[in-house]
């Protein structure tokens, strides 16, 4: 990529000091759109997950903060976050390589991991409701079921664009077109990886930040 | 990548025909805009009469016997959260970029085409939820515009029951529009360009609104943030803001929260909100004023430059706004060193518009006037931003009616005279008439110079110690008299203003039937929404072909070319090509 093409409508290496150019009927390509909304979308979530991670870390240096163990049922869950993603993305290349069989099963497991993380999330909600940690109370409980709930409201919009995608690709092996949109389920993967880096993030923020370690980088202590 | 169509259908045969589908639930990028800017003025009128009703009180203390104290502060938060987000912000991106990203980067829409429809909804929803406030009981919330906890959900604050909460929910719907517009704007500049459109041949409108849609992208989450938790402080009784208290000689549940932590988050949202509305203006008057002074705009990268660093900056100086608030003392010096370099980008900008002035061929039309009044009033807000911006001069002044002077010149007046100045610019294109020139011209000298009269006082006022946020000023002696006398010239002034502004919606509703025909181009200016095959533009904006950029958009009295101006596709013997257009390559005019 040199540095002219960077200025220049994208992809589009013509010289338009001198000459015209051949047509003059342009229309963007719809793939290249979402990939480029989707990179804008994951900006916005990264803004708002590290807002969400800096309150976190700037809350508990107050007194009221009993740091919470983390409930158990979180190993699973984000094992089931990590399969999910590397399903999506066996799914993907299976599209790449027009492989129908891989393409439908691969597909459909990484959708159902990717529901099963939200189930095995609401049962840490529940163990952990069943530990009296309440919402309202300690600042460490209120904030897990906060961030955990902004982090499910995202996956849930994950599931929804894996839905829509396999709508599209059962529609046509019913009609028995070949494999369809393989850059789409390559989006769709990107996504799931976001969702999973955010996912580790806030674990590690959650259970690894401890009050001498934000004392420690903040040359406090 | 751009693909190329061969078909020779043009837009105008997918064009929806019925009413609904093309007034109502329109997809089309222009439709959405007048959209969006007719309920952002329809709400900027309420801000204004709620300003009006303030100023009643604060002219005429006691005069007005509903305006009691709760009412006054529910005024004063509704007015300022409903011009800053509701008006300004909904109209520079909902209405100025719905409606010239497309036209002037040569695209037929947005590049989704139905998130754009459904943003604006969403944005409907939002101000509905807004006004519904005004009916619930208790009333809007009275916290101030910017809801510091743990004022704004105890008892004794106006509206902290039901106001606050409708106000909370009706930000994050606003939130949710404004992503979903923000996402569409940025993609479809990058993606959507025509040919020739190079991102260094951008109108500088386009550049500003284009800058100022990554900030809202990303600020407005800290806003969500905020709102979500104090939410959940208000009705789940969580503690992420609330410290432990006493409420009316009970002590409440909640324990350690920290209002810092909101007041930081909310900053880190409210200083870049401040050039989410400033960028698209400064864009605005660069084209304004390179169109009506028939002069290329001087120093066109740098005006770039400047909008990026300025942009950047913008999110690294909000706990300028805390200087008085406790924080850590080091964090001032920081912010307040930050705060005082965005004075170097922004100077820049302001030299480069004068340099522009200089020499040209300056028409006073309406929309000049109202760009020409936009750098006056830039520079005195800016000025006295300089003040502020210093820890040692911002402590005494911080709660002085000094800064209410400041913010409304700065971020206040100056944009929304760019409004008045885009809407004039623009209107002939979006409606197919001219504005009345007349009325025009009255309500700028009305506005112009009663918005000097209403807001330079305000500095002595401030210099002499008067409090800002307070409802009555009978019980301190050391306000002089002059200053009530001079309060109530200000509300009058105020009221004479209000009445201007309503001359201007006159005109807008008069005109739109009754207007001088325009023809396509009656500024003779060269960027692309000019060129359109129709005004207004028909569905598809261009016809068969979109256009092609062969030059900058400011070719104005090139010399030995035929016009004083070059469109922005003529084809590319005409010259007029911009100034060192790529490394390597020499101008050829």
């Amino acid at each position: 990529m040199s540095r002219q093409l960077y200025f220049r409508a994208s992809g589009d290496d013509r010289d338009y000091s001198g000459a015209p150019p051949a047509f003059g009927n342009v229309r963007p390509n719809p793939e290249e759109i979402v990939s480029t909304a989707l990179w804008a979308f994951i900006a916005v979530a990264t803004s708002l997950f590290s807002l969400f991670i800096a309150s976190y870390l700037m809350r508990m240096q107050s007194t009221d903060w009993h740091a919470i163990v983390m409930p158990r049922q979180l190993w699973l869950s984000t094992a089931l976050l990590l399969a999910a993603s590397a399903a999506m993305h066996l799914a993907s290349g299976a599209a790449r390589r027009a492989r129908r069989a891989v393409l439908r099963n691969m597909l459909l497991i990484a959708g159902l991991l990717m529901i099963a993380f939200l189930l095995v999330q609401s049962w840490a909600w529940q163990a952990l409701l069943a530990s009296r940690v309440t919402a309202a109370g300690n600042p460490a409980g209120s904030y897990f079921y906060l961030l955990t709930a902004m982090h499910g409201v995202h996956v849930a919009g994950g599931v929804i664009a894996w839905l829509l995608i396999s709508r599209t690709v059962w529609r046509r092996e019913l009609r028995g077109v070949p494999a369809p949109k393989p850059r789409r389920i390559g989006l769709c993967a990107r996504y799931w990886d976001f969702l999973l880096l955010v996912w580790l993030a806030l674990l590690a923020t959650m259970s690894g930040v401890t009050n001498e370690v934000v004392r420690f980088i903040c040359g406090a202590a | 990548m751009a693909y190329t169509d061969h078909t020779t259908a043009t837009d105008a045969d997918h064009a929806p025909h019925g009413f609904w589908t093309r007034y109502v639930w329109s997809q089309d990028h222009k439709v959405i805009a007048v959209q969006y800017a007719s309920v952002a003025i329809a709400v900027g009128l309420v801000g204004m009469l709620l300003s009006d009703l303030m100023r009643l009180q604060l002219g005429f203390p006691g005069r007005f016997a509903f305006i009691d104290a709760n009412h006054y502060y529910q005024f004063m938060t509704m007015h300022g959260m409903i011009m800053v987000i509701y008006l300004l912000t909904a109209l520079f991106l909902g209405g100025f970029g719905n409606y010239l990203i497309p036209l002037m980067i040569g695209a037929r829409d947005m590049v989704f085409p139905f998130l754009n429809m459904l943003s604006f909804w969403v944005y409907l929803l939002s101000v509905i939820v807004l006004m519904a406030s005004f009916f619930v009981p208790g009333g809007p919330t009275g916290a101030g515009w910017t809801l510091y906890p743990p004022q704004a959900i105890l008892a004794g604050t106006p509206g902290y029951d039901w106001g606050i909460i409708m106000m909370l929910v009706s930000l994050l719907i606003f939130i949710v529009a404004a992503t979903m517009g923000g996402l569409n704007y940025v993609t479809t500049v990058l993606q959507a360009r025509t040919e020739g459109m190079t991102l260094l041949r951008m109108p500088l409108t386009v550049w500003g609104i284009f800058v100022a849609t990554i900030l809202a992208l990303l600020a407005f989450p800290a806003l969500l943030v905020s709102g979500v938790m104090m939410l959940l402080d208000k009705t789940m009784g969580t503690s992420f803001f609330m410290p432990a208290l006493v409420s009316m000689g009970q002590a409440a549940q909640y324990t350690g929260g920290s209002p810092l932590l909101f007041q930081h988050l909310f900053w880190f949202f409210g200083h870049p909100e401040v050039y989410i509305v400033a960028l698209p203006a400064f864009g605005i008057v660069s084209d304004l004023i390179s169109v009506h002074a028939r002069k290329s705009i001087f120093g066109y990268r740098t005006m770039v430059w400047a909008i990026l660093a300025i942009g950047v900056l913008s999110v690294v100086v909000w706990a300028h706004h805390m200087f008085i608030s406790g924080m850590n003392p080091y964090f001032g010096f920081f912010f307040a060193t930050t705060t005082l370099i965005i004075a170097v980008p922004t100077a820049i900008k302001v030299y480069n518009w004068l340099l522009t002035l200089w020499r040209g061929d300056i028409h006073l039309t309406v929309p000049m006037l109202f760009a020409l009044a936009f750098i006056s009033t830039f520079l005195i807000g800016g000025l006295t931003g300089l003040f502020l911006g210093n820890v040692s001069v911002d402590i005494p002044l911080s709660n002085t009616y000094f800064v209410v002077a400041h913010f409304h010149m700065v971020m206040g007046v100056a944009p929304i005279l760019t409004v008045f100045g885009g809407i004039y610019h623009w209107y002939p294109k979006v409606t197919g008439r001219m504005l009345n020139d007349t009325l025009g011209k009255l309500h700028f000298w009305i506005t112009f110079l009663g918005t000097y009269a209403i807001f330079f006082p305000m500095h002595y006022l401030g210099v002499l110690g008067m409090p800002r946020r307070y409802y009555d000023f009978a019980q301190y002696q050391f306000i002089p008299p002059s200053a009530h006398a001079l309060n109530s010239f200000i509300t009058v002034i105020a009221l004479i203003v209000g009445a201007a502004q309503l001359v201007f919606v006159a005109n807008l509703a008069w005109s739109a039937f009754r207007g001088k025909r325009a023809e396509g181009n009656p500024w003779r200016a060269a960027s692309l929404e000019w060129q359109t095959p129709q005004t207004p533009p028909g569905h598809g904006n261009w016809g068969a072909r979109t256009p092609v950029a062969y030059r900058w958009a400011y070719a104005y009295s090139v010399p030995g070319a035929e016009q004083d101006f070059i469109a922005q596709d003529a084809p590319p013997e005409a010259g007029g090509l911009e100034p060192h257009p790529y490394p390597g390559k020499e101008a050829t005019t």
